[in-house]
């Protein structure tokens, strides 16, 4: 499919504006029309936009697809992720698991599966809870208004993070004062490379004194069966640590003020959850949030490494594939009426964490975070609403993960 | 209705765990499922189908 000028279509495409927690419009279109098209990338290079449910997790589980990110037809989404491919980490070693394929991905993952288990995560809730409770006592004892994402949804995953990680708690204000600079838009890229530095070399050193004297804690385990028996440099450890703290953090403070706006846009269904006895029902909130959301979209990025045959299209060796799971989560034959927050359907089926062999390792602990944070923050400030009009809250609209950069409420 | 997972493929999602809590665990070290019911009774055959397709590593074989 080209548009008018015979052109194929670029990719990302722009919310319509008024409907900012649906995806483009474009996309809708090209799942009707043409599930499985060429579209162009800032760089004029182009890729195959995979639209449709069932395509994406086949691509996704299919051992021809690849993540190799310095594969030359990998589609990188902006200059800043090609450049970093280029000059970074360009040994495979260097390299945290999510970037490579199997076997290296397992090998690496298989060391951090057990920690992320569900009955492992369901252990942490007691502590999730005091964290969670902890920042609200601190909001409500603040003024008003006070923008949600800086006082609250920031800081839920990275203290999170500290405590599985074994961070202490003096170092706490270190490690989240690094890591604000990571995730905000006024930090250049020096400043953002410097805080990353700052956290792995901490993490390294906090590592030596967990070998020395260990803790319960994630990174007292890794030291323990990974570093001492040679599977993992200091420094890999270190990074991997980082790498833990870095992928569940926007993403997961993202959820959290973007799904406390769209829950405040539909207050039947907020005044029931803030209402409940039910567990069940906050889980079942939590999962319609993350289909309704589906805040990764800039689309799960592929390669082929092979000839593949989808639809009655040809993916050829070396092609590139963004698999637009916003989309397919929107898909009417999968769920009824998609663009409905309906906190009572059954969501289970989405693919807001991916599919395949790098669905997100993280998945149980946002769960945990998101079950505790949308069923505490509602029922302990129950006339929470928005101290501006929805149409001045700033959306992440040019974000690798979308969300809103500040969201202030007051009570 | 026969069960069979593979425990090369997994990776250690707990989906099915979630879904289907009396057939399906992860082992205590290495998280990765283990079959508990490998001809589970029919009460339970909607929640296995259901764990077999949320399974992003595809590890659940169903045979009827």
């Amino acid at each position: 499919m080209t548009d008018i000028l015979g052109e194929v279509p670029a990719f990302p495409m722009q919310r319509a504006a008024g409907c900012p927690f649906d995806p483009p419009p474009g996309y809708r279109k090209l799942q009707a029309e043409a599930p499985i098209t060429r579209v162009r990338l800032w760089d004029d290079s182009t890729a195959w936009l995979i639209t449709r449910y069932e395509d994406q997790r086949n691509l996704l589980a299919d051992p021809r697809v690849s993540v190799d990110i310095m594969h030359p037809g990998y589609p990188h989404i902006t200059p800043g992720e090609a450049s970093r491919a280029n000059t970074s980490a360009p040994l495979k070693q260097e390299r945290v698991f999510v970037t490579l394929d199997d076997p290296e991905h397992a090998r690496i993952r298989r060391m951090v599966i057990a920690p992320f288990a569900i009955k492992r995560v369901e252990a942490l809730r007691p502590t999730v809870q005091r964290i969670v409770d902890g920042l609200i006592d601190d909001m409500l004892a603040g003024p008003r208004p006070v923008d949600l994402v800086e006082a609250f949804a920031l800081a839920v995953p990275s203290l999170v993070i500290c405590e599985m990680l074994g961070v202490p708690y003096t170092d706490h204000g270190f490690f989240q004062h690094n890591s604000r600079i990571i995730v905000s838009r006024q930090s250049s890229p020096e400043a953002v490379r410097e805080a990353r530095r700052n956290l792995v070399d901490y993490l390294d050193e906090l590592i030596t004194g967990k070998l020395a004297d260990p803790g319960e804690d994630l990174l007292s385990k890794l030291a323990a069966e990974q570093v001492s028996t040679g599977e993992l440099t200091r420094r890999e450890l270190a990074v991997l640590g980082f790498f833990l703290l870095a992928a569940g953090h926007e993403t997961t403070a993202n959820m959290i003020a973007l799904g406390t706006l769209a829950l405040l846009e539909h207050p039947d269904q907020l005044a029931e959850l803030r209402q409940t006895d039910d567990p069940k029902v906050v889980a079942g909130s939590v999962e319609e949030l993350l289909r309704y959301l589906n805040i990764l979209h800039m689309g799960r990025r592929r390669v082929a490494l092979a000839d593949i045959e989808i639809g009655d299209q040809l993916i050829k060796d070396g092609d590139g594939m963004i698999m637009a799971l916003d989309v397919g989560n929107r898909q009417d034959d999968v769920f009824a009426d998609p663009d409905r927050l309906d906190i009572h359907r059954d969501a289970r089926g989405h693919t807001a964490f991916g599919f395949g062999v790098h669905h997100c390792l993280g998945r149980p602990l946002a769960r945990l975070e998101l079950q505790v944070v949308y069923g505490t923050l509602y029922r302990r400030i129950p006339r929470l609403r928005l101290a501006v009009d929805l149409a001045d809250v700033p959306f992440k609209h040019d974000g690798l993960v979308y969300g809103v950069y500040e969201l202030p409420v007051t009570w | 209705m026969r069960v069979t997972v593979d425990r090369e493929k997994c990776i250690g999602s707990g989906q099915c765990v979630l879904t289907a809590a009396d057939v399906f665990d992860q082992g205590e070290d290495d998280g990765i499922v283990v079959l508990l019911d490998a001809e589970p009774s029919p009460g339970s055959h909607e929640d296995v189908r259901q764990a077999a397709k949320l399974c992003p590593a595809q590890a659940i074989a169903i045979t009827v």
